[in-house]
């Protein structure tokens, strides 16, 4: 399976998650996007540690999942204390910095 | 075209329509029961590559905590039903043009390369559980304690973000007295 076909594959699912993050009001879908753009970098260096042969690219893949992890949860405790100020999740509420 | 062809471009056609699943679907609950489906078949990807060790753990970490997280999160705000206010037309069909030129920009970028590898159906064992414990335990083993560092301060931090307005304003009175 020649290396490029993996690289399409991850770009594409990188692409629609920027798409995602762009077109949506929802600071959840938004959020569930970021995390589709991380899994996309993670497939890309796992087919080049393969082609490689080299684990190293599987342990930073290991490190992305750990900062994703922390991420979310973090992101979502400030997703919800927004809810519980705001009572909504759109994020054309949250424009104060604006005005 | 033999099984690993076969179930490489089945694997590819699923995550790409569930990842365009996530965002097209109106209600939020569909939207993340695409990204798990996109989630697994990444995992099946990473089983093609034979790492194992990577494949378990996207299984749990991501389909098994991360989006239950997400789940709950949504089902406690009440978020499933279809009323959430969408971006006029002209935003979105930005949104949607800017994302399409990047994937442009970077696909005529890739075709100057000259990155012609190819990866061999023959199994490595570098995805195994072993190889990747001694990689990470002798080579990472400082990232590795400062990520476990990372993880306390983030518990700390969601506990603190969570919490109620009325304990943090009484535990601010505390703090002055």
């Amino acid at each position: 399976m020649p290396i490029q076909y993996y690289i399409f594959l991850s770009l594409a699912l990188f692409c629609i998650g920027i798409m995602g993050t762009l077109m949506r009001r929802n600071a959840i879908i938004i959020f569930m996007c970021i995390e589709m753009m991380l899994n996309s970098v993670n497939l890309l260096l796992v087919a080049f540690s393969k082609m490689f042969n080299d684990a190293s690219a599987q342990i930073f893949v290991f490190f992305v999942m750990v900062v994703a992890a922390a991420e979310v949860a973090v992101g979502l405790a400030i997703i919800v204390m927004m809810y519980r100020k705001v009572h909504s999740v759109d994020i054309n509420i949250l424009n104060r910095l604006k005005h | 075209m033999d099984l690993f062809e076969i179930l490489f471009w089945l694997l590819t056609a699923v995550s790409i329509s569930c990842a365009l699943g996530v965002i097209l679907s109106r209600n939020p609950v569909n939207s993340v029961l695409f990204l798990i489906a996109t989630f697994f078949s990444i995992s099946g990807h990473y089983i093609l590559m034979n790492a194992q060790f990577l494949f378990i753990v996207n299984i749990i970490v991501y389909a098994g905590a991360i989006m239950v997280l997400f789940l709950f999160v949504i089902m406690l705000m009440n978020l499933n039903s279809d009323v959430e206010p969408q971006k006029s037309r002209l935003v979105q069909l930005a949104g949607i043009i800017s994302g399409g030129i990047l994937f442009l920009v970077i696909l005529a970028a890739l075709r100057d390369t000259r990155l012609t590898g190819t990866l061999e159906k023959t199994s490595t064992d570098i995805g195994l559980i072993k190889n990747l414990g001694n990689t990470l335990f002798k080579k990472y083993v400082l990232p590795f304690e400062i990520a476990s560092v990372l993880f306390l301060s983030a518990m700390i931090g969601a506990m603190v973000i969570g919490k109620k307005e009325s304990s943090a304003a009484a535990g601010k009175n505390l703090n002055q007295n």
